[in-house]
């Protein structure tokens, strides 16, 4: 019965905070919780939801993204009729504004036989049944549906998220922006349902009148005219807009409650699997409260930490409250605590990096281009 | 259609009687092993490591498990437009239908599928061992030597060699007598059970044979020293690396032992299985699982531990499969645990093979130190259980 509808995943989001995090890479296709990336929630929750076509919306530096989705064999996107489509800007585009991006692929719009859809972007993390959310649409006669979650204002995860002023029948009067005032707001959770057409009259409304940088503008803007509803998600919700926020949301894994709700409550979370080997613990290691995945070889001590895919750790290290992506060594006898180590990093022997908990050190992926040189200059010798 | 060179056929029918509760629901070759993997994954990602682009699999015993496993082939790149993998059943024909009859009877019924491709060479294989091999070594080896038929040895200590097929052969390896399980064994060299044949010679073969009633349809009793007693050249092709027959509960679970040795020493000769090498990696279906969560009292020592785990006691020299909830104070020593399995809180665990689904209730001592356990699939235990 869902198959009516269309997943829209805009990516044209604002990573400005995550500084070396997206420095390769597009915010949705950040490494989190060992094996997953950001998108994948997302991803999933449409798919789980039973949506057949997805569209993204991809801007610049998108290698990571696409290696990462491929033909949308995970989340059964590989599909001879509907499935995944992406629409990729090269990296000599700046970011430009989606409404732009809607227009010059508005075939794809025609082309599909669905009449309604989800739109929303990657950063907004979360196991939601949008199922429902979707049937609600439909009962309310909305123009476009918002799915909020009412949260603390001073809360700083959610810095710089549009909240929805609503009233006592759920209709948007208004839309601003949080501050952080310390009292209850409700914000948007960037995730709108619509019919097709009417999304379409919104492109090209909205190119005709001028002066809209996005799509979401443009419906925010006119909710005098736009009858814009509200459907209110009680779950777990984080939004990635920081390395600070990106440290909490990795950590907050570590609680089961959390865990078992991200990854199972609405569907279970897919991802792209790269067939490595279970993971090896050697008699030395000493693991606690910690976040494993496959391919890993430890020998020292792990402690309120996440390990992405085949990181090895060497003996008589002690890893404390630290994020370490995929392929990384380190060193014996190192020590690492608040630390986000992107991919391929080296930590040599007996080496000290400590961070804080709100200002976690970012080891950058940097250190890839060297090997990556080095074992080019090694081929061509041989 | 490209002509291919050479065909792989891997047996995979067998019940394999010998793993007992491990084999009543499902196929020797598709029980779970080392954590992720299932036994016939080594010789697929062998297949596929070594480039050969035909291979048809031979299945006959409770197959769903396993014909699931392999579905169309995409963990072992397959998934080919020209070839791939194929699954083989035993089939009705027009005047009635036969279960595969011994290892060359499987294979001659299966000749049509073989000739559909006509390859220079066809390589047997069996889908119950664990082992890392360049089939294409083995065929260069072939074809260096001009052999009608190729077998792979490995040197088992002398002592153990009247389990095997034992080959005795001259000095550069070429075969004069093949004796199965010798009281007497003259040498150590035992058949792994690896075949590469001249596909047009044992086609011949193989058809004699089908019309000999006396036949058991074996390999190793009827076909190989049926070649040597006319006169074909037989070459034992040596191997060196780590190769285990998993038949038996014992050596399946010291096969998974055999992974959780950390500094890979030598052994008899035998380098120990690496899993974790990139340029000869065990490929097979990934199942979407989150990481493993490790608790905070958790005490992991020596032992291998696949996602979807949750691990909230201690667990020493174990492997754990997909999805296996190890409760608040539970010892797990020396055992394999399949996937899904639920150990409940304060529950004792050794020299065990917990199957997958199997629940253990809280407080629960299964295995001791006489001998291993077995818990076969689904069940639940409550209270004190051995068969050790």
């Amino acid at each position: 019965m869902f198959s009516n509808y269309i997943g829209i995943l805009n990516l044209n989001e604002d990573e400005s905070n995550l500084r070396s995090l997206s420095l390769n890479r597009p915010l949705a296709s950040i490494p989190i919780y060992g094996r997953y990336r950001i998108i994948d929630f997302i991803l999933s929750n449409l798919v789980n939801a039973g949506v057949k076509s997805v569209g993204i919306f991809a801007q610049t530096y998108s290698r990571s993204l696409m290696d990462h989705l491929g033909i949308g064999k995970p989340w059964d996107l590989n599909r001879r009729k509907d499935g995944l489509f992406i629409f990729n800007y090269s990296l000599n585009n700046s970011i430009i504004n989606d409404v732009i991006q809607f227009k010059e692929n508005i075939e794809y719009f025609y082309k599909n036989k669905g009449d309604y859809v989800i739109l929303a972007s990657s950063r907004m993390l979360c196991n939601i049944d949008l199922e429902k959310a979707a049937l609600y649409h439909e009962k309310s006669k909305n123009d476009v549906t918002v799915i909020y979650k009412n949260v603390k204002g001073d809360d700083e995860t959610f810095l710089n998220c549009d909240v929805l002023n609503i009233d006592e029948n759920n209709r948007v009067l208004s839309v601003g922006k949080i501050i952080g005032l310390n009292c209850n707001v409700n914000i948007s959770m960037d995730i709108l349902i619509m019919k097709k057409d009417f999304l379409i009259e919104c492109i090209y409304k909205s190119i005709e009148n001028g002066n809209y940088s996005s799509l979401k503008n443009y419906i925010y803007n006119n909710c005098n005219k736009i009858n814009i509803g509200v459907y209110e998600f009680k779950g777990y919700l984080s939004c990635i807009n920081s390395i600070r926020s990106y440290y909490k949301t990795s950590m907050d894994i570590l609680d089961t409650d959390i865990r078992e709700e991200l990854f199972f409550k609405n569907g279970k979370i897919y991802t792209k699997s790269n067939n490595s080997p279970p993971t090896k613990y050697c008699k030395e290691s000493e693991v606690k409260n910690s976040i494993i995945s496959n391919g890993c070889i430890i020998k020292g001590s792990i402690k309120n930490s996440i390990l992405s895919r085949s990181v090895k750790i060497d003996y008589d290290t002690i890893i404390e409250d630290s994020i370490i992506f995929g392929n990384c060594v380190i060193g014996k006898g190192a020590k690492l605590k608040n630390v986000i180590l992107d991919k391929n990093v080296v930590v040599e022997e007996g080496k000290n990096l400590i961070g804080d908990k709100k200002f976690p050190v970012v080891i950058e992926k940097g250190e890839v281009v060297k090997n990556l040189y080095k074992k080019a200059e090694g081929s061509y010798k041989a | 259609m490209a002509k291919k060179d050479v065909v792989a056929l891997i047996l995979a029918g067998g019940q394999g009687s010998r793993l007992k509760s491990l084999t009543k629901n499902n196929a020797k070759p598709a029980v779970e092993f080392g954590g992720k993997y299932r036994i016939i994954d080594f010789a697929l990602s062998n297949c596929c490591n070594s480039s050969i682009e035909i291979v048809g699999i031979l299945t006959q015993y409770q197959p769903f498990i396993l014909h699931s496993h392999i579905g169309i082939g995409v963990p072992w790149d397959l998934d080919r437009a020209n070839g791939g993998v194929s699954i083989l059943p035993p089939y009705v024909k027009d005047a009635g239908g036969n279960w595969y009859n011994g290892t060359a009877d499987a294979v001659f019924q299966n000749a049509y599928f073989v000739d559909f491709y006509s390859p220079d060479y066809l390589i047997v294989l069996s889908g119950d061992h664990i082992y890392k091999m360049d089939y294409r070594e083995m065929l260069k080896y072939h074809i260096e030597k001009k052999a009608d038929a190729t077998i792979a040895v490995t040197q088992v200590p002398i002592g153990e060699a009247n389990r095997f097929g034992i080959l005795n052969t001259s000095d550069d390896y070429k075969v004069y007598e093949f004796e199965e399980k010798p009281k007497n064994p003259k040498s150590n060299l035992a058949s792994m059970g690896i075949y590469i044949f001249n596909w047009h010679k044992l086609k011949h073969i193989l058809s004699e044979d089908s019309k000999n009633s006396k036949s058991t349809h074996d390999f190793g009793k009827d076909i190989i020293p049926n070649m040597l007693n006319r006169g074909f050249k037989l070459y034992a092709y040596p191997f060196e690396g780590y190769w285990r027959d998993v038949g038996t509960i014992e050596s399946y679970w010291e096969a998974n032992m055999d992974l959780l040795k950390e500094d890979l020493p030598s052994i008899n000769n035998h380098k120990e299985l690496d899993l974790f090498d990139e340029n000869w990696k065990i490929y097979t279906s990934s199942l979407a699982y989150p990481p493993q969560y490790i608790g905070e009292d958790a005490v992991i020592k020596n032992s291998m531990i696949v996602e979807g785990c949750v691990i909230l006691g201690s667990v020493t020299r174990s492997v754990l499969s997909y999805g296996v909830y190890i409760g608040k104070g539970c010892e797990i020593k020396n055992s394999v645990i399949m996937s899904g399995a639920i150990i409940e809180d304060d529950a004792r665990v050794t020299n065990s093979i917990i199957c997958s689904k199997v629940k253990i209730k809280k407080g629960s001592v299964i295995g001791n130190s006489d001998g291993l356990s077995v818990v076969p699939e689904n069940k639940t235990i409550e209270g004190v259980y051995s068969n050790g």
